[in-house]
């Protein structure tokens, strides 16, 4: 992974002391709310609906184990002992004091952390595929790119007050799992035909209260260029962009206001002056960037499929594990493992201090010490060798993080939800807990196959709930807590935004109709149909049936 | 409209609510309890004097209920914030 060089190392040990000064002059009084506000939320810390929160950094989702212990050091020292992993793959403590948050981001310095620009109208933390580096499908790693954009956007000057904040995904594999075509930007790699590197470039996508699938801008540049580009766009954005009215502030509005063709032609012009500058990145730069993320020493292994196979009829239930929770790595003998923290009951992407540590010493064992955030909220080991797959699901299983539901019904995003948001309309993890005991049984989830539901406690849409091939929208009615069901949506290769089912429902109602749903999708799905799959041959009208028609249900019944 | 006056406290961020010694309590049913609008306006005016002294942030109103000696903030979200996640959370 990246690794602080001494320029890094000064820059964000300057800014922990410019924001301890900072502290100090407010809770002396010489600063007013209204001064101090803007400083503490360039620094990642919000005042929620219970106390402060702060967001730290977890650049594209990868973390050492020094970083993960640190982790659980600071929730266990300033928090309440856990701490929420967030759809920007980065973590958020809930209880924080501001007197302690100095402290806290001098902590994350010695561990190359921090939680710079994760809140603001700047370029929030860049996302990327989880399994980058590592996954069979993949034709480049993201990270490479991800770490430059992150160098080239922090702290930059131009683009510190832009209209909105700015979000940037980049995935280098095929199978999109960064949710790219709902942000900002969104980078895709592929390859010429001579095997060479580009970028996909697709801009103006997002959800929020105007959700939008981003439109691709150009289908291809060359790697050297990709700063310049980003930079003509941000110029566009940062020029044009509203700044009048917050809800259409973002990108996405301003590329539907003036059409992609006329965005496009503003960003070309701006490009054309810009291409071949400064910001071209020089060979050896991007070879310096590539070493830090150059593979590990794999050893030379065999694939242990067959012997995984024999142990998983033997336990069945390594086998379900086995099945949902691990994925193709690129080296013989290898996996990739995910952690599971939508258990059931609880609160998705949570995970207490004593649990980050003893995950840290499995990744030291089992991972090569480093371990990823996913955006759906729960943690990957890269690197497990195939053999130690069976003794790696046992003491997993012993933390309660081997639940067999990676990409299943249960493995729901959830925002915080008025649980802990200000701006939530309706809690969100009593929703998703409901669900999760609803369905518990392995076999009907495995049944059910790939499946997401994702839950937002408002409109802002936190939750990915648009994108969600089930998505929950909570709602205030009278000062009721509702929940508005959307289907067909998906947040890969092929995104697009749910439909909205019918009236919304009671909390209480949600996990039946759920179920109808799925019922419905097992009833109509054809051979190896998921149920976006089925969905999207058979359309919205059976599901409404299913769920609002009485009738419709007495008949199925019967 | 029966009302209460809350706020963060500056230094943790922790939900306060004023008491009747003008001390800030994270308990609700420590609150003092304003009958009418212009007592509570008064309350808020003690908020905002807090709040430049850098005791509290954002003081407001809310509208609570008294039942059997209890103090309870009318709205969902109000009561969430009073009395903490309706979820449980950190190590089991």
């Amino acid at each position: 992974m990246y690794r602080y060089d001494e320029f890094d190392h000064r820059l964000v040990n300057e800014r922990v002391a410019q924001f301890r000064r900072q502290v100090a002059r407010r809770l002396d009084g010489e600063l007013t709310e209204d001064q101090f506000k803007p400083l503490r939320l360039m620094n990642g810390l919000y005042l929620q609906l219970h106390a402060y929160m702060l967001r730290v950094n977890v650049p594209y989702g990868v973390l050492s184990t020094r970083q993960l212990r640190k982790l659980a050091m600071i929730a266990r020292r300033y928090d309440r002992d856990y701490g929420h992993f967030t759809t920007r793959q980065n973590i958020q403590y809930n209880w924080v004091s501001l007197e302690d948050t100095p402290d806290i981001l001098a902590a994350l310095a010695e561990v190359e952390m921090t939680a710079m620009q994760s809140s603001g109208n700047c370029v929030r933390n860049i996302t990327a595929d989880q399994y980058a580096g590592r996954a069979a499908d993949e034709l480049e790693d993201p990270r490479v790119w991800c770490e430059l954009i992150r160098q080239y956007s922090l702290l930059n000057p131009e683009f510190a007050y832009l209209p909105r904040k700015f979000k940037i995904a980049v995935t280098g594999s095929p199978n999109d799992r960064a949710a790219v075509a709902v942000h900002d930007i969104g980078l895709r790699m592929h390859h010429d035909d001579n095997g060479r590197a580009g970028f996909e470039v697709l801009v103006g996508g997002g959800q929020g209260r105007t959700p939008v699938i981003g439109r691709t801008i150009r289908d291809w540049i060359e790697p050297e260029h990709i700063l310049s580009y980003i930079e003509a766009i941000l110029r566009v954005y940062n020029l044009y962009g509203r700044r009048d009215n917050i809800y259409k502030a973002r990108i996405k509005i301003l590329v539907n206001a003036l059409g992609i063709d006329k965005f496009r032609e503003l960003v070309e012009t701006e490009w054309a002056a810009l291409r071949g500058g400064e910001l071209t990145i020089p060979e050896e730069e991007i070879e310096r960037i590539e070493r830090y993320f150059a593979p590990p020493a794999w050893e030379t292994l065999f694939d242990q499929g067959e012997a995984m196979r024999a142990q998983a009829a033997a336990e069945p239930e390594f086998g379900a594990w086995l099945e949902a929770n691990t994925a193709a790595h690129k080296a013989p003998g290898y996996m990739i493992v995910n952690l599971s923290l939508k258990a059931t009951g609880h609160e998705p992407g949570d995970l207490d201090a004593d649990r980050m540590d003893r995950v840290a010493d499995l990744a030291d064992r089992f991972s090569l010490g480093e371990l990823r955030v996913s955006h759906r909220q729960n943690l990957v080991f890269a690197d497990v060798r195939q053999q130690d797959a069976l003794e790696l699901w046992r003491a997993l299983r012993e933390l309660g993080l081997a639940t067999p539901n990676i990409g299943k019904l249960t493995d729901m995003i959830a925002c915080p939800g008025l649980d802990y948001c200000a701006l939530a309309n309706a809690r969100s993890i009593p929703v998703a807990q409901d669900i999760s005991r609803h369905f518990t049984a392995v076999d009907k989830l495995h049944a059910i196959g790939d499946l997401t539901i994702n839950i937002s406690g408002c409109m802002n849409a936190c939750g990915h709930h648009h994108v969600g091939n089930i998505g929950i929208l909570g709602v205030d009615k009278q000062g009721q807590e509702f929940f508005q069901l959307t289907l067909g949506g998906a947040s890969d290769q092929h995104a697009a935004l749910g439909d909205r089912l019918g009236r919304a429902l009671p909390q209480a109602e949600v996990p039946a109709a759920i179920e109808r749903i799925v019922d419905c999708y097992l009833d109509l799905r054809a051979a190896d149909e998921t149920f976006l799959d089925t969905y999207r041959r058979v359309g919205i009208k059976p599901f409404k049936a299913a769920v609002y028609d009485d009738t419709a249900e007495v008949r199925r019944v019967a | 409209m029966t009302q209460v006056l809350t706020a963060n406290r500056l230094g943790d961020g922790q939900v306060v609510f004023l008491t009747a010694d003008g001390n800030w309590s994270t308990a609700i049913g420590d609150s003092l309890v304003a009958a009418d609008d212009a007592f509570a306006e008064e309350l808020l005016a003690l908020g905002q004097r807090a709040e430049r002294e850098c005791e509290v942030i954002g003081p407001y109103l809310i509208e609570v209920r008294q039942e059997a000696g209890t103090i309870e903030a009318v709205a969902i979200r109000e009561a969430i914030r009073a009395n903490g996640p309706t979820v449980a959370y950190g190590p089991a």
